[in-house]
C-alpha cells in the first residue's frame, strides 16, 4: 500500500495520526490488524519532511495530537495518485523462477514445491474465507476480504496449471 | 471390522469403474481413505475426477468394483441391497446441489419423509420435523412448498431432511453450487454450526473457497487423491500481509 494512502485521506478533513489510524482500521477490518500507530506517525512524521502535509496546530502540542492538513504539494500528489493507473502486482514471476530453477539445478522436485505453496494458499484461503462471513455484510471490510478471496483463487487456480504442466515434465512419457 | 470405534469412513483400494474393454472409465482408481467422526473433509477437484463417485460410494448409492468400503462400521461392498438401503436410511444423510426436494411436499412433510420412511409414528416425525426446521432457521416456513422458497432455503430444507434420522455422517455433493453468493454463506455457515457440533460432513465442490471452510481437504484428479491438507491446527497467518506499506518514493 502506498503511503499516498494517508494523504488521500487527509482531503476530507485535517486529523491527526491516531484518528487516521481508526479510519484505516474501520475500512480495511481485520485486515489493518499489521498496522500500528506508531507507523502511521513514522510515515506522517516522512510526509511532513517531504512537504505533502503540514502542522496545524501550536509545535508545543502533545505529539500523539499532532494535527496534520494536506499542502499544496500534498493535494497535488493525491490528485495524481487517484488517477493512477499502477496495480500491485503478485509476484509470479519469482514462483515460476523458483520451479524452473529447482529443476534444471535438481534443487527440489517442482510438484512438491507447487504442493507446499498449494497448501500454504489454501490455508490463507480458508482465514480470509472466515474473516468474510465474520464481517458484517456490505462493510467495506468485507468488500476488501472479498478481493482477496477472488485473488488468492486466482493464484490457486494457475497453480494447478503449474502442477499439471510440471507432473507432465517429470514424468517419462 | 474398524481398526478404531473413531474411524467412521474406511476405504482401502476402492475403486469403481464403468464400461468395459476400450470403453472402460476408471472413474475411482485404488483410493484409500479414513474419516473420523467428528470430522468435516471436503474432497476438490475439476468436473470428471470421480469426487462424485468416492461420495455416491460412500453413501452407498452406488457400489465399488472392487476394495474395501465400511461406513459405520458395516461393509458397504459386501451389503446386501436391503442392508444398505437401511444404512443408507438411517446413518447417511444426503445434501445435493439441486435440492432434490419433492415439488408437492410442504417443506415439513419434506423432512418428515424419512423419519415416517424408517418407520416413526406420525407424531414423532412431525415432533422431529417441527426441531429440524427450527435449527435451520425455517420454522415460519413449514408450511410452504418448495417452489415457495429461495434457493437458499430450499436448500436449508434439504439439510433439515438429511439430518432426520440423525444420520452418523452428511454427504454434500456441491451444496451451494446452484446459490448466490449470500445464500452459500447461509448454507455454509449453517455446515459448519452443525459441524461445530459433533456432525461427521463430507463436502464434495470444485471451489476451493467452500472447500477451505473443512478441517481437511483432499485434491482429486483423474480418479486418484494426488493431494491432502490439514486446514486446522497450523499456525494462523496473518491478514495484515495483505496491506503493507511501500516506501513513499
Amino acid at each position: 500500500m502506498q503511503q499516498e494512502v494517508v494523504l488521500a485521506m487527509l482531503a476530507k478533513e485535517p486529523s491527526h495520526g491516531y484518528e487516521l489510524r481508526a479510519r484505516l482500521a474501520r475500512a480495511l477490518g481485520p485486515v489493518a490488524e499489521g498496522i500500528n500507530e506508531a507507523q502511521m506517525y513514522v510515515t506522517l512524521t516522512r510526509l511532513e519532511k517531504g512537504g505533502f502535509v503540514a502542522r496545524l496546530d501550536a509545535p508545543t502540542q502533545r505529539s500523539d495530537r499532532k494535527v496534520y492538513c494536506l499542502t499544496p504539494a500534498g493535494q497535488e500528489r493525491v490528485t495524481e495518485w487517484m488517477s493512477d493507473v499502477s496495480w500491485p502486482r503478485p509476484d509470479l514471476a519469482e514462483f515460476h523462477m523458483k520451479l524452473i530453477a529447482a529443476a534444471q539445478g535438481a534443487l527440489a522436485d517442482p510438484v512438491s514445491l507447487i504442493d507446499a505453496q498449494r497448501r500454504d494458499l489454501l490455508r490463507r484461503l480458508r482465514e480470509v474465507g472466515r474473516a468474510v462471513m465474520e464481517e458484517e455484510k456490505d462493510s467495506n471490510a468485507a468488500l476488501l476480504l472479498e478481493g482477496i478471496v477472488l485473488r488468492l483463487q486466482a493464484d490457486l487456480r494457475w497453480l494447478q496449471a503449474c502442477e499439471i504442466a510440471w507432473t507432465k515434465r517429470s514424468t517419462p512419457q | 471390522m474398524n481398526a478404531s470405534p473413531t474411524v467412521l469412513v474406511h476405504a482401502k483400494g476402492l475403486r469403481k469403474e464403468y464400461g468395459s474393454g476400450e470403453g472402460l472409465v476408471r472413474a475411482l482408481d485404488a483410493v484409500d481413505l479414513d474419516i473420523n467422526r467428528g470430522e468435516a473433509v471436503a474432497v476438490i477437484g475439476p468436473s470428471g475426477c470421480g469426487k462424485s463417485t468416492l461420495l455416491h460410494l460412500i453413501g452407498g448409492l452406488d457400489r465399488p468394483s472392487a476394495g474395501v468400503l465400511s461406513v459405520a462400521g458395516q461393509r458397504v461392498d459386501e451389503l446386501s441391497e436391503r442392508a444398505l438401503a437401511h444404512l443408507r436410511r438411517d446413518e447417511i444423510g444426503f445434501v445435493f446441489q439441486a435440492f432434490h426436494l419433492m415439488d408437492e411436499l410442504t417443506a415439513q412433510e419434506n423432512v418428515e419423509l424419512p423419519a415416517l420412511l424408517a418407520g416413526c409414528t406420525p407424531s414423532e416425525a412431525r415432533a422431529r420435523a417441527t426441531a429440524l426446521l427450527e435449527e435451520v432457521d425455517l420454522a415460519d416456513r413449514a408450511r410452504h412448498l418448495p417452489s415457495m422458497l429461495s434457493g437458499g432455503q430450499r436448500q436449508r430444507v434439504a439439510i433439515a431432511r438429511a439430518l432426520a434420522n440423525d444420520p452418523e455422517i452428511v454427504l454434500a455433493d456441491e451444496p451451494t453450487g446452484n446459490l448466490d453468493s449470500a445464500s452459500a454463506f447461509e448454507v455454509l455457515g449453517l455446515l459448519e454450526g452443525l459441524h461445530a457440533k459433533g456432525l461427521t460432513l463430507v463436502i464434495v465442490t470444485h471451489d476451493e473457497r467452500i472447500a477451505t471452510t473443512a478441517d481437511r481437504l483432499i485434491s482429486m484428479r483423474d480418479g486418484a487423491f494426488v493431494d491432502e491438507t490439514r486446514l486446522t491446527g497450523g499456525s494462523r497467518g496473518n491478514l495484515s500481509t495483505f496491506a503493507e506499506w511501500e516506501r513513499l518514493s
